[in-house]
């Protein structure tokens, strides 16, 4: 909490806007003790005078000094908006959780009426107020604390329904526990720092729409002034002297910016998102050229490429710039894959998978860096700059297929011709025949009716048809590889079952090379040739995937291997179960990246990583023990995590 | 008794019907599986039991008798897919779980209890003072978990506790499911999509699929010998069941 | 990493494409329009009777004699039932009769005919120049700050456009009237008259919304740069030009109209300060006028003008969306 806070004044903005509005409070609280008297001196031998050095603003048309008023005024232009903001917040506040509380029917009322008020613009609904309350300051205040109480309901509605979606909600309230309660133990707390950073930020806003109404006539009406009212008449006689309008005005403008900046920079701190039209995104972090570090790994277990190889990847590294200096997210993997062969990649989130199907691919964001001694797709060298020719290659003979096909089609576009896109860019066809060519691939990847389903948009196919639709995207070419990133995580498993029986169908009609990427050992397991298993950024087994469940070596493959159960499991034996936390490749230790979960661990493991050597074969492994015996799992003790395991 | 029984239960949401007539019991002591796919309705039919969704037709007895949905105590609860947010981020692990406790007792007793509860779900008892984001997605289930029992059930449903889970924790929670069925003769309706893992853990199984039963018996019966057409398309379909296909 | 499990039966779901979507918009916006006139009607008629007091008496004036009073109220109708003014008022509003000023005795609806030319070209042509000014400044800036780039451009980009967008437009006028019709004597300050008489205003009026449009543009294009879809067409090899033109800027475009489509509905509303800076002959000065002499029915009939434009407006973003979207069709909201 403290952290945050303290980064809010950090910043250089923050902290501007925290001295301002401490000293306008100050002002507000000073300003009419100090000059109360002075401000309201007539002097009718000095009317509307120009600034002088004993009237540095000048004087208005009674000859009061301008600069005293404009100070004097900060405490009632502050309090108004104070008092207007709190009626704008209590009254959002209550219409705002009142569906929460009343429940589904009366609540979608209230959700409806805060709906059609808030198209309505706060100065239409000050101006309807001022009519009913009248023109004065009570008017004023009533008058757009009423007007901005709609923006206020709505934006705790949206809060409100975020956080009673959430399940601990429904566990409060299948414990029993009242919905008022709820409303101020789980829902209130959890939606205070946005209701605050925009109560800020609607404070600033409420002194700058007060000075709008004074400006009309119709805020504080004299013998009081506040700045709305001072630049109302110094407007008249801006002719005269235009200081008289120029210095309430920015007074209004210094205020007004000073609560609205302070309100963004605490939302910047703090994380918490502002309401339409002042919403901030976290600042994109910095780019550190980073000198990748020596990649000193294990070439020499690569076979020298055969002519049948589709993919050659020696050495990769991913370095992304974090926080605290350049990640490497992937930490030196080498690979081959040959004509018509499927490699599997396995490992848990985080562990880079994603990386590498990215970087083979030339996807990874262009902040991001790749570096390889090699990379070859069908002989072409993609560490080389990108040209046509090249684009034209990878566009027609490389097909990705992404993990959530909700997201991964243009949702504005028709399926069609994001289909047929490729043929036109790259394979010189019409729009005409590309089209065409796109039926017969959606046909080809079994979508019924696909005539008419090229003219549909993303949303109007099922998730397992979208997922097809991509595939027969990559097919809209002559791929030899597909790379496909936890292509059915997303699917239910009857959908998986047909999506991987379509990507095998394509490899063996056309001896299309694979690349497939789950977190789920028996996907990878059932599909692939070869499993290459990663952890922490680093490839730490490959072996064939009928090797899996009988002669996996390394300590990490085996404990997924056994903890997932399948429909062979023993029954009478609990699961295998993997302690601890996977390592993120940004905090990977010098020695082995497993050692703190791994139950070989030795001082060896922690202080050397160990290599990739191929052991028999096709086999690799990078483990000091490798296909050592584990000890055998137990129910209980070492099940017990402590809190410094977290 | 504490069996949990649906009868001809049917839930609809406007005009889509989302739990379509059905029937299930769950057998005091007894872990029993519901499959189905997204969407076939699982969740609806347990929210529909604690009350979170609305009944349009057919009743829920617990023990014969219908399940308490206003006031405490709450003798069903539940455990949520998601350990992201079955949690109150603002609250220490200490205080969500004694939230869901019954009232009465003295403030020592409650921390007692809390503590008892922590390491029957295998958490260190000093993790009470901490909060939610300090723990792992698999210490969040098992905390949920203790949430559930300290409240005092007699039934638990689990709605698809694992699957947003990395495998490596997966299992961890598996076992303690078994564990709380046999060490505490818990009755349990354990909601996956996954067999396997379903296979793992329960002794019965029913089939969902849009909004009906379409099988439903012991275990091995249905998951060796399936009646219904569409419990083979679903057992065909578990990974790592066939050979591998490049052998094929 | 949290799964989703959303995906749908191969039978159910979205498969069966969308009936006549087209229809079903038009009819949900129409049904909403209606409910929206027929408040802002209501609102519009209640206006005067939530007034505390007599509202004739208010506006006379304590010293008025009781005769008059009486005879006002009469004339203004406010002696039968409620219902029946209710009733009064909407068969005036069908029928094109709006009532008649209290301080110049002419037909309300002279009164709106007359001022609302002005207001309206102030109107549309701040729209249209918030809109072409935001978007593809927006866009623009969210290509040169995506994400791990132009942080300098991002800062200044942003802290310029908080600045822009809270000061208020009256004060933006305010300030231009003096450099620019003041000291520079450049551009006329007051009136409608010359085309150049409309430079300031149309300034003063678009230049906050446009600010914060092109700031929620800009989010929105770094957003979507960041989305799967953009990454799909770079995995087709399209050329630069395409992934941005082709994809990134429809979603993100239609992105920042439906956060901040409102925005523009409220800058029609703006026009009343404006217009009051720079004694535009509009609606504007005319209601404040109005509401400062109690003239209640001028002030009901520009309030409604009012509404029936922030109506209108949101309407034109909405339609638009739905054309350039076609998901927007099926959003409830
Ligand atoms: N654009 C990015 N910038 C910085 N770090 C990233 C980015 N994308 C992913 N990461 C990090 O890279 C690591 C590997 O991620 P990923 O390849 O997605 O793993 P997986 O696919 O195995 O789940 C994770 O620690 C993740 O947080
Ligand atoms: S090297 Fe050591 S720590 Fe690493 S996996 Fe092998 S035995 Fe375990
Ligand atoms: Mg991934």
């Amino acid at each position: 909490m403290q952290g945050r806070w303290s980064r809010v004044v950090r910043t250089p903005l923050g902290l501007t806007a925290t001295v301002f509005v401490v000293a306008l409070l100050a002002l507000a609280c000073l300003g009419p003790v100090l000059w109360g008297a002075d401000a309201d001196v007539v002097d009718t031998d000095n009317i509307l005078a120009a600034p002088s050095g004993e009237h540095w603003a000048g004087t208005d048309n009674l000859g009061r000094d301008i600069l005293l008023r404009v100070l004097v005024a900060c405490r009632l232009s502050m309090l108004l908006a104070l008092m207007a903001i709190v009626l704008a917040v209590v009254v959002g506040l209550l219409l705002g959780a009142a569906p929460f509380v009343l429940g589904r029917r009366t609540g979608r009322l209230v959700t409806a009426a805060v709906n059609i008020a808030v198209a309505f613009p706060g100065i239409l609904l000050a101006l309807f107020f001022a009519v009913v309350f009248g023109a004065g300051a009570t008017g004023a205040v009533m008058a757009i604390g009423l007007a901005g109480a709609p923006a206020f309901a709505r934006l705790t509605q949206t809060l409100v329904a975020g956080i009673a979606a959430r399940d601990y909600i429904a566990a409060a309230r299948m414990a029993g526990v009242g919905r008022v309660r709820i409303l101020f133990r789980h829902v209130l707390p959890n939606i205070a720092e946005p209701l605050v950073v925009n109560a800020t930020i609607g404070a600033g806003n409420a002194l700058l729409s007060f000075a709008g109404l004074s400006f009309l006539g119709l805020g504080v009406q004299s013998p009081s002034y506040d700045w709305g009212r001072l630049l109302y008449d110094g407007i008249a006689a801006i002719y005269v002297n235009a200081a008289a309008a120029l210095t309430p005005g920015a007074a209004v403008l210094v205020a007004g910016l000073a609560f609205n900046l302070f309100g963004e920079s605490v939302a910047k701190g703090l994380g918490v998102s502002v309401g339409v039209g002042l919403r901030t995104v976290a600042t994109t972090r910095a780019v550190v050229a980073a000198e990748p570090e020596a990649a000193a790994h294990d070439d020499e277990d690569v076979p020298e490429p055969s002519s049948d190889v589709v993919l050659d990847v020696r050495d990769l590294e991913v370095t992304f710039p974090g926080p605290a200096g350049p990640v490497r997210l992937v930490r030196g993997v080498s690979f081959e894959v040959r004509r018509g062969e499927a490699v599997g990649i396995v490992g848990e989130s985080g562990s880079g998978k994603s990386m590498t199907a990215l970087a083979i691919t030339r996807l990874v964001a262009d902040h991001g860096r790749v570096d390889a001694t090699r990379l070859d797709l069908l002989g072409t060298d993609l560490l080389a700059p990108d040209t046509a020719v090249r684009r034209r290659m990878l566009g027609t003979s490389l097909a990705m297929v992404f993990q959530d096909p909700m997201t991964s089609f243009n949702p504005t576009r028709r399926i069609g011709a994001q289909l047929a896109e490729v043929a036109t860019h790259h394979q010189g066809m019409t729009r005409r025949e590309a089209t065409a060519r796109a039926v017969d691939r959606l046909t080809a990847v079994r979508i019924p009716d696909a005539a008419t389903r090229v003219r549909q948009y993303p949303h109007e196919f099922s998730g397992g048809m979208r997922q097809r639709a991509m595939i027969g995207m990559g097919l809209m070419g002559k791929p030899s590889l597909i790379v496909a990133d936890e292509p059915t995580t997303a699917l239910d498993v009857t959908v998986q079952q047909q999506v991987l029986d379509l990507l095998t169908a394509i490899r063996e009609a056309d001896d299309v090379a694979l690349v497939l990427i789950s977190h789920d050992v028996t996907v990878v397991g059932e599909v692939c040739d070869r499993v290459m298993v990663m952890y922490a950024g680093r490839v730490v087994e490959d072996l064939p995937a009928a090797d899996l469940a009988t002669a996996a070596r390394h300590p990490y493959t085996r404990a997924l291997v056994e903890a997932v159960p399948d429909m062979a499991t023993d029954l009478t034996r609990p699961l295998a179960t993997i302690p601890g936390r996977p390592v993120s490749p940004a905090d990977a230790p010098v020695g082995c990246a497993y050692a703190d979960r791994c139950p070989l661990a030795d001082a060896r493991c922690r202080a050397e990583d160990p290599p990739l050597v191929a052991d028999s074969g096709r086999h690799r492994v990078a483990c000091w023990h490798a296909g050592e015996p584990l000890p055998p799992v137990r129910m209980t003790d070492d099940l017990v995590e402590t809190v410094e395991s977290l | 008794m504490s069996e949990l029984r649906f009868d001809d239960v049917t839930v609809r949401y406007g005009k889509a019907t989302a739990v379509d007539g059905v029937s299930l019991t769950v057998p005091e002591g007894e872990v029993v599986g519901l499959v189905g796919e997204s969407g076939s309705g699982k969740s609806t039919l347990a929210r529909a039991a604690v009350g979170l969704a609305p009944l349009s037709g057919g009743r829920i007895t617990l023990g014969g008798a219908p399940v308490p949905t206003r006031g405490r105590p709450r003798p069903l609860q539940m455990v949520f897919q998601d350990p992201y947010s079955s949690l109150d981020p603002r609250m220490t692990v200490g205080e969500s779980v004694t939230e869901a406790m019954p009232p009465g007792g003295t403030r020592a007793e409650r921390r007692a209890e809390v503590e008892r509860l922590l390491e029957l779900v295998h958490l260190d008892p000093a993790c009470a003072g901490n909060v939610p984001s300090r723990l792992s997605g698999g210490q969040r289930q098992r905390v949920a978990f203790a949430r559930a029992l300290a409240a005092r059930p007699r039934v638990v449903i689990a709605d698809e506790i694992t699957s947003a889970l990395d495998v490596s924790v997966q299992g961890a929670v598996l076992n303690l499911v078994r564990e709380l069925q046999r060490d505490l003769g818990l009755t349990i309706l354990f909601i996956s999509h996954n067999l396997a893992v379903v296979r793992y853990v329960a002794s019965h199984v029913a089939v969902m699929r849009d909004g009906r039963i379409v099988e439903q018996g012991p275990a091995e019966r249905v998951l060796t010998e399936p009646a219904h057409d569409y419990t083979r398309e679903l057992l065909a379909a578990v990974p790592g069941r066939s050979t591998p296909r490049s052998q094929r | 990493m949290a799964m989703s499990l959303t995906a749908e039966s191969p039978t159910a779901g979205p498969a069966v494409p969308g009936e006549r979507p087209w229809a079903r918009f038009a009819l949900r916006r129409l049904g909403r329009l209606l409910v929206s006139l027929w408040v802002l009607v209501t609102a519009s008629f209640a206006m005067i009777h939530l007034i505390p007091g007599d509202p004739v008496r208010g506006a006379l004036g304590p010293t008025a004699p009781v005769e008059l009073v009486e005879a006002r109220r009469h004339a203004l109708g406010l002696d039968d039932p409620l219902a029946t003014q209710y009733l009064h008022y909407l068969k005036g509003l069908f029928t094109g009769d709006l009532g008649t000023s209290i301080s110049s005795q002419l037909p309300v609806s002279d009164v709106v005919a007359q001022r609302l030319p002005a207001t309206l070209s102030l109107a549309v042509l701040a729209f249209l120049g918030a809109v072409l000014v935001a978007i593809p400044l927006g866009v623009v800036m969210g290509v040169l700050t995506r994400r791990g780039h132009g942080r300098r451009t991002e800062l200044a980009f942003t802290t310029t456009s908080v600045f822009v967008a809270t000061v208020p437009d009256f004060l933006i006028g305010v300030a231009l009237i003096y450099v620019f019709g003041i000291r520079l004597g450049w551009f006329p300050v007051a009136g409608d008259e010359t085309a150049s008489a409309y430079v300031l205003p149309v300034f003063s009026l678009a230049i906050g919304p446009a600010a914060i449009l092109a700031r929620i543009v800009r989010v929105e294009m770094v957003g979507v740069l960041e989305a799967d879809f953009v990454r799909t067409a770079r995995a087709k090899r399209l050329p630069a030009r395409t992934v941005y033109l082709g994809h990134a800027l429809p979603n993100a475009v239609t992105a920042a109209l439906t956060l901040g489509g409102l925005l523009l509905g409220a800058m029609v509303a703006g026009t009343v300060l404006v217009e009051n800076v720079f004694a535009w002959p509009g609606l504007g000065s005319t209601i404040v006028q109005s509401i400062l002499t109690k003239d209640y029915p001028v002030v009901q009939a520009i309030v409604l003008v009012y509404g029936v434009g922030v109506l209108v407006t949101n309407l034109v973003v909405d339609v638009a969306l739905a054309v350039l979207d076609p998901r927007s069709k099926i959003r409830e909201d």
